[in-house]
């Protein structure tokens, strides 16, 4: 009926306006299309729905919906504005690369938030077989792993000014490119697997496995043994800072900030593979 | 009275447990007794291996630096592990599966598993261990210390690979696939048994090893009731 029920776009979402002459005048109607278009580019799904015009109402609608993107936003700007610019306490090796509280520390924060919701997703997984469920835990987990990649160059970064090397066989370390490989692991697992359930649950039994010993990885284990890392082995850590508040000042929103924009991430992630799962239901 | 009720029908539930794990663990031995595979096998996996580092050092009379025979010796340990625990699950065929399926609980199927695997890696260790000591030179000091981490590390090595065994099995058996599943979930068992036996090869004061030792138990522990909750839902696929 329309020429743009042919665009060959895939679960494309897009706003189209259309004008009829309707009575020697102009109606213009505003539609949000949804088209869900096969490889045989037939028309599996169309969703139509009417949406008001844009404008501050909707802006306003929006943000009460996403306000968390939004504060997202907000707080990421004010630390890293405030990572770089605040007065940090002046100490010995550590120097300047301090502010790398503001920068690497959310990182692993972040990570393990996120791998912790997969597990979550995963164990929700295992007692309800909704496929829903599994597709948020690997996006969660997916986000997870950037954060920890981003985690490990910045590290990496820090402590070939601190310590001379880029990798110099702290526990922390290894731990992190452990944890890494675990999922990793479990990626390579998934598409190893065929059957969508199959490979839903098996993926989850592994994730929460793997979680398991991972605990122990990042949080026991480097108690037991020496390191240079912040924290460990009578290093000064974050606690040895307390005396300067102003770094919790800027840490702190930097690490919500973070969490928040690796949920949201993930949440894109997740409509867009709920998207395509509804396509191919379709198709 | 209903507190009664429950505890009866545990006890009950347990001893089941209990006597179905007996069965399943005489079948493994049976199994393993009458085609004499995986034993042997891996014995001779251990051997050679073995007999291939001596060679590669090319060592003649001269003794291994600790530290590299300590790792070289807890490597071998694990390559044979991850092939020993592999075969776990691919002994046997899918439909049998089924039929234990309809006769015992899970439970008894994974717990039946890590034992007998834990007794066949200790078999596989101790050997091991011998022709190591017999072909490398021995530097331990502790002798009671380093046998009793190896059986600590055949059991910590059956409990792990048996669960991920059972998850690669479900994933078309694949070897490598048992590798990169296997490998980091060890490693911070393999850094404690590591840290124990290098205490013993430097015979130091026993109690230095207690919270390695700890740990270790502590891990299994984790692992060992995670597989408990978790090999059902494998299982039902």
């Amino acid at each position: 009926m329309f020429p743009c029920c042919y665009f060959p776009f895939y679960g494309e979402v897009r706003r189209i306006s259309l004008e009829n002459t309707f009575k020697n005048k102009t109606v213009r109607l505003n539609f949000r299309y949804t088209f869900l278009i096969n490889k045989d580019r037939k028309i599996g799904l169309t969703f139509v729905k009417k949406t008001k015009s844009r404008g501050p109402y909707r802006i306003m609608m929006d943000l009460k919906k996403n306000w968390w993107k939004a504060l997202a936003i907000l707080i990421l700007l004010y630390s890293i504005i405030g990572g770089l610019l605040i007065e940090v306490p002046r100490l010995a090796i550590l120097n300047e690369t301090i502010r790398a509280l503001f920068f690497h520390v959310p990182m692993w924060f972040g990570m393990i938030f996120l791998l912790s919701v997969s597990v979550f997703y995963s164990i929700k997984y295992l007692s309800s077989n909704n496929l829903q469920h599994d597709v948020r835990a690997v996006e969660f987990a997916n986000s997870g792993v950037v954060f920890g990649v981003l985690g490990i160059l910045t590290g990496m970064v820090w402590a070939k000014f601190t310590w001379g090397d880029y990798w110099s066989n702290d526990p922390k370390q290894n731990g992190a490119a452990i944890g890494l490989l675990i999922y990793f692991a479990y990626f390579v697992l998934r598409n190893s697997l065929e059957d969508e359930q199959k490979k839903a649950r098996i993926s989850a039994v592994y994730n929460i496995f793997a979680f398991a010993t991972l605990i122990p990885l990042l949080f026991i284990l480097p108690r037991l043994t020496d390191s240079l890392h912040p924290g460990n082995g009578g290093n000064p850590g974050f606690n040895a800072y307390d005396l300067d508040n102003r770094l919790r000042l800027v840490f702190y929103p930097a690490v919500i900030g973070w969490t928040l924009m690796g949920v949201w991430f993930s949440s894109i992630r997740v409509r867009i593979r709920d998207l395509q799962n509804q396509m191919n239901e379709t198709a | 009275m209903k507190l009664a009720f429950h505890a009866t029908f545990a006890a009950e539930f347990f001893k089941m447990l209990l006597k179905e794990i007996q069965v399943l663990f005489k079948k493994e031995v049976l199994l393993e007794w009458r085609q004499r595979y995986a034993l042997n096998g891996m014995l001779l996996y251990v051997g050679s291996t073995i007999f291939v580092c001596y060679l590669s050092f090319n060592l003649r009379g001269a003794q291994l630096n600790p530290i590299t025979w300590n790792a070289l010796f807890w490597i071998i340990m694990l390559f044979a592990a991850v092939n020993a625990v592999a075969k776990s699950f691919m002994q046997e065929r899918e439909g049998r599966y089924l039929y234990y399926y309809s006769l015992v609980s899970p439970q008894a199927v994974i717990l039946s598993k890590i034992v007998y695997n834990s007794v066949l890696m200790a078999l596989l260790a101790a050997a091991g261990y011998g022709v190591y000591a017999l072909v490398l030179g021995n530097p331990v000091q502790d002798q009671w210390l380093f046998i009793t981490n190896i059986f600590l590390g055949a059991l910590s090595f059956a409990s792990t690979l048996t669960m991920v065994s059972s998850i690669a099995s479900k994933a078309g058996n694949n070897s490598t696939l048992m590798a990169i599943l296997s490998f980091p979930v060890m490693v911070p068992l393999l850094l404690m048994l590591i840290k124990v036996s290098k205490n013993a090869i430097d015979g130091l004061d026993r109690g230095i090893s207690y919270n390695e030792i700890l740990t270790l138990l502590a891990i299994n522990v984790i692992v060992i009731s995670v597989s408990l909750l978790l090999f059902p839902f494998l299982w039902r696929s």
